[in-house]
């Protein structure tokens, strides 16, 4: 049995009488490649502001490594190593990419509170953005606004920040979304190149980017895990055609 | 590696990172210009340098909100507790016997920058509305309590009896006014120099992106409570030895020193000038206090008038100001002039 990079037991969030999860549970080996699915508001997103402490849980906990997390910022918990991208856009729309970038970096290397020395003196953040940006293949839009970006662009600049706090864990709540099929493969290419070592909790729709990457599987459905396994054994369960065809279970 | 090649070499990461418009501290030609318009005022407008005193002081009170309010996106209705806190603390000083000016400063900006940090706690958390209603509240609470404690502030008749010794012990705080004028301009120019390594820092991208969006800086590690804090404690401090300057250079501190009225205007002439834009807060000041002069000596109502009606006008046609209209006019120039 390899290690734990991260493990929520037992997550719950309720709002009101509504359940958003239930009773949710999940162990992520060092390196695994995860895959989290289930239809449109089964709490998904929910799932993932519990693990990096957007939310606080009704109930249940979160494990980084042997450590219990549940009770720590979420900035705490970025500085354990595991970040996140946002399903929806969220990023600095004045700032330039490569000055979010460079932020980026420097909050990494605890360098963000320096006020003596500017930014552009710090020519070691800013050439390792730059080859990151160029690996995203936004080299060309380094220096502009981000609210002038494209929108597939301003996807790929989720994912940059991501990738700027170099994560040991990282969830990714549909970091391909309404960008044309082409360019989320791409997305998912860069991805599947990151460091073994690296933990990775996907959130993707589209199944044969999810049976192509993810080494196992979940499915969440209306707040409570249905099931896990391999994509093959998903792919074959009969609970899981239910729920995404509306079929009924043969036999 | 040939000399020449090396140095290209080490100069590279500079160049590149400047052609990609991270932020560096380096000065232009137009700013040095700039500066050198208050120094000529000095020489040529000295029938003038009680106003010049009273708009450098300014200057530098809205350059202070400029850094909380215009970088980090927080925004306050009381910045002048720090400012009435910071004259109160230098004119007491002097009162009592002790009118040493820089010592006055420092220590005017240590009890306001106490306040600050103390009081940051309150305005940090929440939104918009909430601070604007929180910072008015402790704009409100110091007035009142300035008030009531007329046995040593002097309440409503103010605080006179504040005797200033020589600066470095040579310069008399004359009544034309050239020792208060050239002691605020060294005093704005080296808090502007501050402000203006701390907003190329890294600290001043920070800030920025908090208040580009603050829910997205913890995904990046920062702590956006703590970012805040020390913003806006410098933003107090600052404010204080603003409020030093006045009731040292004056040597009287009247009760609107810490007035709502105060911390309203402020606001207008950050605006005005363009918040978030260091120069935006001078300019504005600068502006805002030489109009106020010309035109309420014409007519105190009219100027009330016209001031409402700027400030709706640049809010809504002109945002970002002075300046954001002048870079944009600038922008489009220069694609004009390339074909
Ligand atoms: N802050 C909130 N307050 C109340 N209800 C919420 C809140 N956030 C989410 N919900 C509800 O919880 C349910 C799960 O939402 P969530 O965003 O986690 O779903 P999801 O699986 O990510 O869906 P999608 O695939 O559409 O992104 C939805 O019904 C949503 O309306
Ligand atoms: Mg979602």
């Amino acid at each position: 049995m390899s290690a734990v990079a991260l493990r929520a037991a037992g997550l719950n969030k309720t709002w009101g009488g509504f359940v958003a999860n239930r009773d949710v549970s999940l162990e992520l080996a060092v390196g695994e490649r995860h895959a989290l699915i289930g239809p449109n508001g089964a709490g998904k997103t929910t799932f993932i502001n519990l693990l990096t402490g957007v939310l606080t849980p009704t109930a249940g906990d979160v494990y980084v490594g042997e450590e219990n997390v549940t009770r720590l910022a979420q900035h705490e918990r970025v500085a354990r190593g595991m970040t996140r991208t946002y399903q929806i856009t969220s990023l600095f729309p004045s700032l330039t990419v490569l000055e979010s970038v460079v932020l980026a970096i420097l909050e990494r290397e605890g360098l963000a509170t320096n006020w003596w020395k500017s930014v552009a003196q710090h020519s070691g953040a800013a050439r390792e953005a730059k080859d990151l940006l160029e690996r995203l293949h936004l080299g060309a839009e380094a220096g502009k606004p981000t609210k002038s970006l494209a929108y597939g662009k301003q996807r790929l600049v989720e994912i940059a920040l991501a990738l700027a706090t170099k994560p040991k864990i990282l969830l990714l709540d549909e970091p391909a979304a309404g960008i044309p099929a082409a360019q989320s493969a791409e997305v998912f290419e860069v991805i599947a190149g990151l460091p073994r070592d690296v933990t990775i909790l996907f959130i993707e729709h589209d199944m044969q980017i999810v049976f192509r990457f993810a080494e196992r599987v979940s499915v969440l459905v209306a707040g409570a895990m249905l099931m896990q396994g391999t994509p093959d054994e998903v792919a074959n369960d009969a609970r899981v055609k239910q729920v995404y065809l509306g079929e009924a279970p043969h036999d | 590696m040939t000399g020449g090649a090396q140095i290209a070499e080490m100069a590279r990461p500079r160049i590149e990172a400047m052609a990609e418009g991270l932020s560096t501290a380096r000065w232009t030609l137009t700013e040095v210009a700039f500066w050198l318009v208050p120094v000529a005022c000095f020489f040529l407008l000295s029938d003038y340098l009680v106003l010049g005193s009273q708009i450098l002081i300014t200057a530098l009170f809205a350059l202070s909100l400029d850094l909380v309010l215009g970088y980090a996106g927080v925004v306050s209705l009381g910045h002048a507790a720090f400012f009435g806190l910071g004259a109160y603390t230098a004119g007491l000083l002097g009162r009592h016997g002790w009118g040493e000016p820089l010592s006055g400063l420092l220590l005017a900006a240590a009890v306001a920058a106490l306040a600050g940090w103390l009081t940051s706690f309150l305005v940090v958390r929440g939104r918009d509305l909430t601070r604007l209603m929180v910072t008015l509240g402790i704009g409100l609470l110091f007035f009142e309590a300035a008030n009531k404690a007329a046995f040593v502030t002097g309440g409503v008749d103010g605080l006179s009896g504040v005797t200033m010794w020589k600066l470095f012990g040579v310069f008399r705080f004359d009544l034309g006014g050239k020792t208060a004028y050239a002691y605020s301009l060294v005093v704005l120019f080296v808090a502007f120099v501050f402000a203006r390594r701390l907003v190329a820092s890294p600290f001043g991208l920070s800030l920025r992106a908090v208040r580009e969006n603050a829910t997205r800086m913890p995904a990046l590690g920062a702590s956006v409570r703590s970012r805040l804090v020390i913003a806006y404690t410098i933003g107090a401090a600052l404010a204080g030895i603003a409020g030093a300057l006045l009731a040292q250079t004056t040597q009287f501190v009247g009760l609107d020193s810490l007035g709502f009225q105060r911390s309203a205007e402020l606001v207008v002439m950050l605006v005005l000038g363009g918040a978030g834009r260091l120069y935006g807060a001078v300019i504005g000041t600068a502006l805002f206090m030489i109009a106020q002069d010309w035109l309420s000596g014409l007519n105190p109502v009219y100027w009330q008038f016209w001031i409402g009606l700027l400030l709706v006008v640049i809010v809504l046609f002109a945002r970002g100001g002075i300046l954001g209209v002048a870079d944009q006019a600038m922008a489009a120039w220069r694609r004009k002039a390339e074909p």
